[in-house]
Formats: C-alpha cells, structure tokens, sequence
C-alpha cells in the first residue's frame, strides 16, 4: 500500500529533478515560513483554505506596476502529481495566475493531502472540477524554460525558480 | 524529373547540409535519443499509445457530433465559435475580431495552424502588428525565414547565429552573446511588447467537447502571459483537436514531451476554459490593482476546416488527422537528422507525417517536393505516439503523384526493362527502373560478368546518370551467374531422415542475383543446426516497386510469393528470411496487399535469419556446429532500420554473444542508402551524410568484425569504410 509520506517522498523526488526546491510547514507558522522563504518586493493572491494566510510583506490585489517590479510571488496549488513533480495551478479571479507569472520566484503552498499519485489520477479531478466550475488550471513542472537560444535556460516568459511550501 | 532538376534538388539539399545540417543534427539526435530514455521510465507505455490512438481513432469518427458539442458548450462559456471552410476565411474572421476590439498590437503564442494559414501576413496587410513571443519563432520572425521543425522552429539556428541577429536588429549597448543573455534580452523585449497587447493569439493542442478546456503544451510561459494579459483571446486549431473528455486529456499530456523534445513533460500544460475567470493586466493603468472592477474577456475559437474534412473522408489519408504534432517522425528520421524541415518539409509541416497534411491540405504538388525524403525504413512507426503508419500514406501519396505523373522522355530505353502493373499510372523513369529492379537482377545475373564490366563503364555511367539519375559515385553491386537458387539446387544434400524442422530459405533478389555468399552461409548454418532447408525459385517481394510508391507492382509481387509459398506453408514449413526489409514486407506490409486469409499464415511463420538461429538454440541446438570466436573477437553490428522496427536486432546480438563475441551496435537509426535513395543523384550527398553518422560509430568502434545485416546498410557501409561488412550468418557459417 502507498502512504501518504510514500507519496510526499515521490513527489519531492520528481520535483528535485527540476531544482524545486520543499520547506515543509505547520498552518500555525505558514506566513512566517512564507515571509523566509520570499524575496521582497512579493505580490500574491488570497490562499482558499481556512486559517491559511499570507505575510504582510505580500501584496494581494496587486497593481500591474506592482507585479512587474515583484520578485516574488506567493499562490496555492490546487493539487500536485507525485510522478511529475507538478503543480496545479488553478487561475482565480483574485489574481492567482499573473501572481505567478510575472515574478522570478513562485513561491507555491500545497497542502500534502492535496498530492495525488499520477497523472492519471490528476485527469479524474480536473474532468470532475472542469465540468462543475469551467475553471483553467495550469500544471506547472519546475521553472518556464526555453532551449531556444541554443542551451538550456531557466526563467523564459515565467518564473527562473520555483520553492513548494508544504503545509503538513 | 529531369537531369537538370535533380541537380537543382541536390544543390539545395547540399547547401542546408552545409548551413544547417549541423544544428538540425545535432538538436534532433539529442531530442531523438531523449525520447528513448523518457519512454523507457513510462510503466506502460504501449499501453498509453493504445489509448491515445482509440481516443483519436474514436474523436475523428464522432467529429461533427463533438464540432456540435464543442460549440454549445464554449458558446455557454461565454466564447464563440467560428468554424472556418479554408485559409482566407479564418484570416477574415481573426481580421474582424482584431478589428472590433480596435487592435495595435496581436500577441502570439506558438501554433503550426496559424502558420498554415498565415494569419500574421494577414493581419500585417490590415495594420495590425503581430508579435510572436515563442522565442524561437520571434528568432524566425525578426530573421524572416520559416520554421524547420514543427516543436523547436529555430532549430537550424546555431547560437551565435541568434547572436548576430539581435545584434544587427537592435544594436544593443551590451550585445548578449550565452544562452542566458539572449534569453534575458528577448524576454526583456517581448515582455514590454505584451504589455501593450490589445490581442492575444494561441493555438491549441485539444479541446476537449465537454468543457471547452484547450490544452496548450508549452514551457516558455508566453501562452499563460499572451492569455491573460490582454482581455481578448482567439485561439485557432484545427478542427480534428476536438476530443470528448477532459479525462482523455491525460494520455497525450503524458506522452506529447517525451516523444517530441523528450521531456517526460513540458514546464507548462495550461487547461485554460475560456474566456478564463482571471483579471486581465492593463499596463496602461499600472496603478489600478488588477482586480479592480470587472473583468470582461471576449474569447473566440476558430476552428479550421482547409481540407481536413475532405482528409476524414479519404480512407488513405485519415489517419494523418490522428497527428498529435509531437515531432517525434522528424527526430527520429535519419534524413530529417542530416537536413531538417527546410528540405524535408512543405508549406507549414515538417517530417515524416508533413507528407500527409501537405497533401491533404495544399495538394500533391506540395507533397511531391519533398515526398521522396521518406525512405519507407520505418523508424517512426514506433515512435509515434498515436501509432500512425507514417511510411505507408507516404507510400499512398508517392503513388498518387506517380498516377499524376508524366514518365519523362527516356522511357524508350527501358520498354523492356519496366513490366510493371502501373497501367494507368505514370511513375519517373527512375521510379520506374528502381521499382522494377528484379527484372534488372535477373538479366545482369544472366550476362554476369558482362553486365558488371558494362554498369562499371565510364559511358553507361554516363548514360544511366543523364537518363535515369543514378549517382555515378556509386558501385552497382556485382551480379553472379550463379543465383542462390542454381546452387542450392546443384547440391546433392540428402535431407536428414527425421529433420528438426524443415524452412524454406527465401532467396530475396539481392541474395538470389548478388550477396549468394550470405545465402549459402545461412543455408549451411541452418542445416548444421539440424534444419531441413528448401530454397525454391520465389519472386520478389515487391519491396523496389513499393518504396517508389508503385502499390499495383508491389502487390502483384506479394501474390506472386503469396501463391509460391503456399503449398509449403500448408505442409508446415516455416519460412526464414535474410533480407530484413522482406520480411517487413511478409509481416507488415502485405496487411494491405493480400487478403488476411493469404497475409497472415505468411506473417506468423516467417522469421528473420538470426531470430530463427536464436529459436533454434534456445530449443537445444548447440553453437557447438557453429564457427565461433576464436578468443577475444569483436563486431561492430548494425542492424537494418525495417529490422529494429520489428524488434528483432536483439537476436542477431544475443546470437553473436552466445558464440563468443564482444559486439558492439549502432544507433544510427537508418544507413542513409535505404533501397535505390542513395543512388539518386538528387539524394546522393544526404544520403552519404545520413550514412557518415554510421560510419563514424563503425570506425570508433575498432572492432574485428563488422556486419551489416540489410544489403543497402551493406551497399552504404561498402562505399563508406572502403570495404564490405559481412552478414552475421556468414560469420557463424560452419563453412567458412
């Protein structure tokens, strides 16, 4: 049978591959582990869980001008896939999308019971949450890359890192 | 084709090998061989392509119902739909959009539909500027040439190349000269031209009908930001992206990076339902918190007709609509290695499937540019993804341009030379000569050695490259005068009273009319392993004709060897075969030949040379009647391209170790000769380059002995290294 800590090491492995980098957490001390974690100036957008909620040094609500000077960005993931080391993204009308786009680190928080074996797997939940809320997601593996310009290169149009905090 | 537009395709062909070859190779053996490792870690990945395939196979039968329902359901999202009959009337519709939203400035993500549609000259022509922010297409679009591969558009582009480009474009202060300075640079550029983007354009790699969910396979995040960024969105694709479910997503979304770039998966899949429920960013209030007021996105879906509906209903050609554009057909093509898209390639598609859309969408004159490329060695059958036979609609539309075709004026010369069954069909008289080779074995045989003096004169030398375009920088194998057939014959071997098994060795035309040596080697091992060995008098296999897409010749060879080898069929003879592109043609090929009731006795009881040996030993027969090494002996081996595809190079290795030799293998994936293709003088310089990849291995490897199992890998090999490889039988031959 596979565990949830099983599970949890899969993913960690998978997502090492890309340099993602893991701080696991406790609810209580989230925002203090955010705040270390982020590089200042940090936008981000409102984390849906009861309880869970973001440092001062992150700006919600951003303004355009606001996210292109953002270093950081803070956003949930929906969901994460042991065997790729992915994140699910989902857009939010809160902003969730261009907070983790137009900055050069994304700071995600995923919940461990949110992390889900395969793709497989992952495919039952985005058909089940598409067809009752025809919402976007992105699955999200490792930094935006190009080999483009003749070498690889982390950090094309997206963010160059990426630092998962794990909520236990 | 005439003498002078054979030197005109291979003055090209020589010039992208000499600018582009490099890159091209370099970039697509790396994606090739990240492929193999990818797919490798998948616990099941035969499994996935099956359900890939069932999933296409299933969404292209059920089209207009899933058209339908598409529509309803990104209509409820608050999208449109406009499904458009052809080029011109997808630019109008995207021109209209453009222009109610009172468009500057598109942004675009990357999409081979909207090359094939040339939306971005379109929209230039009504004032509106198009930027693609894929880095490698804004390379091409700033250098104002087109893709060479269909995933890594700038792959013929060497890094320095990029270099001097930004640098003639922009004069920068700092001209950024690594990787990572020119990507900074674009990002740098392109990030500031999003920012005033009034549009933004993607295409979409599925749409599932249940959602409106597209998915968009990318790793750059310039389709998240061409997407968000502004609130209009129109994405166009093709009409057969359409697929029923979200949950039939999963399967592509596993296999898509790791057969095209060999990414177990790419940075990004976005899932994007729209118009999607995110804020759009307005630069020009950059004060304003995105989330202020409400968010109003127009989203337009413009799905694209231009031929594929007309390809759904051609039995030969539907099976290109399954393509999942991953790539892997041009990785994994020896000849797409060496020369890339720009040769190898049409209109807007690249690579082995490109033959199928060029010709379903543009025509066969399209297709006919560059149809030949394919080589038929099959490589990509296995690597695709959704399983598509790629070689054989390449087969189907050589036969179609054939059928279109005018001989040329030479056709006098080879009145007799060419009884082929192309009635109403008119193939080049070097399609025509190659494809019906036989009949040239069989006289050479019979007037050998004359008939080799006169191929090796300088003035038929003259006369067959002027004529018939033969290359003459090659050596025509020599015939022998005495076929594998006459000898076996002449032997009086009495057969073994209680024979193991008893095999019919089938004398292939080269074995039969000019490798006799390897014929008699195999006749001699198989009997010392206690076989029973028949060599009768079969014809051809129809593989010439078929590789010069000459179907009704071909197939009235597969019955011919249908109708020989029958009666010995029925009596429970196996039959072994040492020419590996034969035995893909009993196997494979012959499906669409002959009846299955012909076809399949055939397909199960013939066995390639060596897979035979290894049968045999595995069931106890010793190596102890076979020659084997003599101490430490290497061999350098490579196995025929049609072999691989068919799994069977591991015999031939397990063979060889078990007789004590250290062997070494290739991975080039095809010789470079393939049949008649290096002796055309249009292909000559690719196929020598496709062929230097091998030879390269071959030498590195140092070895005592090296072999070939295929006689054009034999050919190749011959004109490379200056000497003959040997088959592997003729290694294990107890006679020699």
């Amino acid at each position: 049978m596979t565990t949830r800590s099983d599970t949890y090491d899969r993913f960690a492995d998978s997502a090492a591959a890309y340099d993602v980098e893991l701080t696991r957490t406790t609810v209580e001390s989230l925002p203090e582990t955010i705040a270390d974690v982020l590089e200042e100036p940090a936008v981000g957008a409102p984390l849906p869980w009861e309880g869970c909620s973001l440092p001062d040094a992150v700006t919600i609500d951003p303004t355009p001008a606001q996210l292109n000077a953002a270093v950081s960005g803070v956003t949930a993931a929906s969901l994460a896939i042991a065997d790729y080391g992915s994140l699910v993204l989902e857009a939010t009308p809160g902003g969730s999308e261009p907070a983790s786009l137009f900055v050069d680190t994304h700071v995600v928080v995923l919940r461990e019971q949110d992390i889900v074996a395969d793709m497989e797997t992952a495919f039952e939940w985005f058909g089940d949450r598409f067809r009752e809320t025809h919402g976007s997601a992105i699955i999200a593996t490792g930094p935006s890359a190009t080999a483009d310009m003749g070498a690889l290169v982390k950090g094309a149009h997206g963010p160059k890192a990426v630092h998962v905090v794990v909520l236990r | 084709m005439s003498s002078e537009s054979r030197s005109a395709k291979a003055a090209k062909i020589r010039h992208l090998l000499e600018t582009e070859g490099e890159a091209v190779a370099t970039n697509t053996r790396g994606f090739n061989q990240g492929r193999y490792d990818s797919v490798a870690e998948l616990e099941d990945y035969q499994g996935l392509k099956d359900q890939a395939r069932a999933i296409k196979e299933d969404a292209i039968e059920r089209l207009p119902e899933l058209l339908d329902k598409l529509t309803e359901t990104v209509e409820a999202n608050g999208g449109t739909v406009y499904i458009a009959e052809d080029a011109a009337d997808a630019n109008e519709y995207v021109a209209e959009v453009c222009a109610d939203a009172e468009a500057d400035r598109v942004v675009k993500s990357k999409s081979m539909t909207s090359e094939e549609i040339e939306v971005n000259d379109h929209l230039h022509s009504r004032d509106v500027d198009v930027v693609e922010t894929d880095l490698g297409e804004w390379v091409l679009q700033l250098a104002d040439e087109a893709p060479s591969h269909i995933v890594a558009p700038a792959i013929h582009k060497s890094r320095q190349g990029i270099a001097e480009l930004f640098d003639e474009r922009f004069d920068p202060d700092d001209p950024p000269e690594t990787a990572e300075e020119l990507t900074m640079f674009a990002r740098e550029k392109l990030g500031e031209l999003i920012e005033g983007a009034d549009v933004g354009m993607t295409g979409a790699n599925f749409v599932t009908a249940d959602t409106g969910t597209m998915a968009l396979v990318t790793s750059e995040g310039n389709a998240r930001k061409s997407v968000t960024v502004p609130d209009t969105h129109v994405a166009v694709a093709g009409v057969e992206k359409v697929v029923p479910t979200v949950e039939d997503l999963q399967p592509f979304v596993e296999l898509i990076g790791r057969s095209g770039t060999g990414q177990d998966i790419t940075s990004y899949i976005s899932l994007f339902t729209p118009p999607i429920d995110s804020p759009t960013v307005d630069f020009d209030e950059p004060d304003t918190p995105i989330t202020d007021g409400e968010t109003d996105r127009e989203f337009h879906l413009v799905l694209i007709d231009n031929g594929r509906l007309a390809m759904r209903d051609d039995p030969e050609l539907k099976e290109t609509l399954y393509c999942i554009r991953c790539s892997a057909c041009s990785n994994t093509c020896a000849n797409f290695q060496s020369v890339g898209g720009h040769a190898f390639g049409g209109e807007t598609y690249s690579g082995g499937i490109a033959t199928g859309w060029e010709a379903g969408i543009e025509g066969l004159d399209t297709a006919a540019e560059f149809n030949d490329l394919c080589t038929g060695c099959s490589r990509c059958v296995e690597a695709c993804p959704v399983k598509i036979d790629i070689p054989w609609i390449n087969t189907v539309v050589r036969n179609r341009i054939n059928e279109g075709g005018d001989g040329g004026s030479f056709d006098f010369l080879v009145d007799g030379l060419t009884p082929d069954a192309e009635d109403d069909a008119s193939p080049t008289l070097q399609k025509r000569v190659f494809g019906n080779f036989e009949t040239l074995a069989k006289l050479g045989s019979a007037t050998a050695p004359l008939s080799n003096w006169m191929a090796h004169s300088r003035p038929v030398g003259w006369l067959l490259e002027r004529s018939l375009g033969v290359d003459h920088r090659r050596e025509f194998p020599a015939f022998r005068r005495q076929t594998l057939v006459k000898w076996a014959r002449n032997r009086d071997e009495t057969p073994s009273a209680e024979p193991e098994r008893r095999v019919v060795l089938y004398p292939d035309v080269y074995t039969n009319y000019m490798l006799v040596e390897r014929g008699k080697a195999a006749v001699r091992t198989l009997e010392a392993l206690g076989v029973d060995v028949e060599v009768p008098s079969v014809p051809g296999s129809g593989r010439p004709p078929l590789s010069q897409g000459m179907i009704d010749t071909a197939r009235a060879k597969a019955e011919g060897v249908a109708d020989a080898l029958s009666p010995y069929l029925e009596q429970g003879y196996d039959i072994v075969v040492i020419e590996p592109s034969d035995l893909a043609m009993f196997t494979g090929d012959y499906e669409r030949l002959l009846p299955s009731e012909t076809h399949d006795p055939l397909a199960a009881n013939s066995y390639e040379l060596l897979e035979y040996v290894y049968g045999l030993l595995e069931n106890g027969a010793s190596t102890g009647a076979l020659s084997v090494a003599d101490g430490p002996e290497t061999v350098a081996y490579h196995s025929h391209c049609q072999q691989r595809t068919m799994s069977l190079e591991a015999h031939t290795v397990a063979v060889l170790t078990e007789c004590g030799y250290d062997v070494t293998t290739s991975d080039a994936e095809c010789c470079g000769m393939a049949g008649s293709f290096g002796y055309k003088t249009q292909y000559y310089d690719l196929s020598m380059d496709v062929g230097e990849n091998l030879a390269g291995q071959l030498r590195d490897a140092e070895a005592d002995h090296i072999l070939a199992s295929g006689t054009s890998c034999t050919d190749q090999i011959g004109d490379l290294l200056a000497s003959d490889p040997r088959h592997p039988i003729e290694l294990l031959d107890p006679g020699r």
